[in-house]
């Protein structure tokens, strides 16, 4: 009997479904651009995310040292401020490494090789790099350093200079914009579901509202709520379904027409600069399919049956 | 068998549209309710299968206050009740078979019951050759005996007909009049309002006369005094 009940139910939604046609119709595009709302914001905060960690990566605050400090001096300095809490990572660049890393950058530069050999000695210093967790917490590290008087044998301090100062006011900034943009993203994201969310159920409930005449006809005849509700709720989740599928189609086509557009628009060189925004969307949908899918078709399915069901509710009571 | 108590119906713009009505209907009668539009014959029906309330006043259906049924008590009444409407009111989308084939569902009958009674009933009312029409692609009469199929299909206890003559022509009108008179000699409890003095003529039998919500007459031989 329960399966004669579900069979007749499911077979009069996809009926409903079919012969509605044009309402249909408008539904599935109405409930594909409020999922694809959706999708654009998924999107948009991975970009963002990853422009922000672009960023982030950036900033640093280098330690020079001078060209007499002792190697083991510094490194006893990089264990002391590996044990700071707000410390990430610390990377030490010996002089032989800058100076490597220095001929290897000019190797076609066959002046500035010819410059570094006249000089005769290496003149890179050695260097700490130094990385937070939060730009804001460059501050607090600086001090830090500020406060150590790190001194060789003879009472001269082994550090030369420390480039926070120079990085200051961009890593300030940095630590202002980056919470406000996170947080004015997430005041917009929770905006437009809202609309899409309202769009969409009014759209349902003005297609409910052209077969209030037939709901009340079917209670006439003694049916009840939940065989009634049953068609309405299966069209409801057919139109989900359908806009999802509409939807993951649209992202997949946008993520790797987007990337395209983003190198066309920001040139090849820049492209160069910011690495991680090479294919970022298309990248993004492959790596997270199984998420973007669930929560599209989740989204759309669930969307779709709820407004339904609040909708025909309405006209239950005669 | 149906027992209106002292039944009252005030709307919220103070309009009374039945005033301390009070009369029964036994088994397998055919009781006809005459009145000028306004008289109060629709919102009388309305009561009867719930659709409107009561403001003061019980409705009994075999010794049960029909408005103090659980909802799915409701429903059960309900399908012991054909109705039969002056608008029809068949479900738009769905064809002439599928009108009657849902009103069989609801009453919990299996698809091959369904398979059987659904033509056979459309060929009780002449309309065996249009089980797969849509309602809009019937005309007036035509949807009217598809109202009555669906109505008679579950085999009622009483047909509730609400001037289901008043959007036909002539023609059409006796054949749903005789439709329902053969019912009714089968054993099924007619009520039926009209305005048509043709119906009341044609029909015989007990006749109520309404007139501003209260009933004025009560006839056992068919009488339409205005």
């Amino acid at each position: 009997m329960i399966f004669t009940y579900f069979k007749r139910i499911t077979k009069a939604g996809f009926i409903n479904f079919w012969r509605s046609g044009f309402l249909s119709f408008a539904a599935i595009i109405v409930l594909t651009l409020s999922l694809t709302v959706f999708g654009t914001l998924i999107f948009g905060s991975a970009f963002g995310r990853t422009l922000i960690e672009e960023v982030k990566a950036k900033v640093d605050i280098n330690v020079y040292f001078t060209l007499n400090a002792q190697e083991s001096n510094i490194l006893e300095f990089k264990k002391t401020i590996e044990k700071i809490p707000e410390v990430d990572k610390v990377e030490y660049i010996s002089r032989e490494q800058a100076l490597a890393s220095f001929k290897d950058k000019w190797k076609d530069n066959t002046l500035i090789l010819q410059g570094l050999t006249e000089i005769g000695n290496n003149p890179f210093p050695a260097v700490l790099n130094i990385k937070a967790k939060e730009p804001s917490q460059y501050a607090n590290i600086a001090n830090f350093l500020d406060s150590k008087n790190l001194l060789s044998k003879d009472g001269v301090s082994i550090i030369d200079k420390v480039n926070y100062n120079q990085n200051k006011l961009v890593i300030d900034r940095l630590g202002k914009i980056i919470p406000a943009v996170e947080k004015v993203g997430s005041i917009l994201s929770i905006i437009l579901v809202i609309v899409a969310v309202i769009i969409t159920f009014n759209t349902i409930r003005l297609i409910i509202y052209t077969a209030k005449d037939e709901i009340s006809v079917m209670k006439l005849v003694g049916a009840s709520n939940a065989y009634i509700r049953g068609p309405f709720v299966m069209s409801g989740t057919m139109y989900g379904l359908i806009s999802a599928i509409l939807t993951l189609i649209a992202l997949a086509l946008f993520s790797f027409y987007g990337d395209m557009a983003i190198v066309k628009f920001a040139g090849v060189e820049s492209v160069g600069d910011f690495g991680l925004i090479i294919n970022v969307f298309s990248r993004y949908f492959l790596n997270n399919f199984g998420q973007i899918f669930g929560i599209i078709m989740g989204s759309g399915i669930v969307l779709g049956a709820i407004s339904s069901y609040l909708a025909v509710r309405r006209y239950l009571k005669v | 068998m149906i027992y209106f108590d002292k039944v009252t119906k005030v709307y919220p713009d103070e309009s009374v549209a039945l005033d301390e009505v009070s009369f029964s209907v036994e088994p397998k009668e055919f009781v006809t309710i005459v009145g000028h539009s306004g008289a109060g014959k629709t919102t009388l029906m309305k009561m009867l299968i719930a659709e409107d309330r009561p403001t003061e006043g019980t409705i009994f259906f075999e010794s049960k206050d029909i408005h103090c049924l659980k909802k799915g008590e409701m429903n059960k009444l309900r399908r012991r009740i054909g109705t039969v409407f002056q608008d029809f009111r068949l479900i738009p989308n769905k064809t002439a078979y599928e009108n009657i084939a849902f009103a069989m569902e609801v009453s919990g009958h299996t698809d091959k019951e369904i398979a059987s009674d659904v033509p056979y009933v459309l060929d009780l009312v002449d309309l065996g050759n249009k089980l797969w029409n849509f309602p809009h692609q019937l005309s007036g009469g035509e949807k009217q005996r598809v109202a009555i199929a669906r109505a008679i299909v579950n085999q009622p206890d009483i047909i509730i007909a609400d001037e289901p003559t008043g959007s036909i022509d002539p023609v059409n009108s006796y054949g749903i009049i005789k439709i329902l008179q053969k019912i009714n000699e089968l054993g099924t409890t007619v009520l039926l309002t009209t305005h048509n003095k043709g119906v009341v003529d044609t029909v015989g039998g007990r006749v109520l006369t309404m007139e501003r919500g209260k009933i004025i007459r009560d006839d056992k031989d068919g009488k339409y005094i205005l």
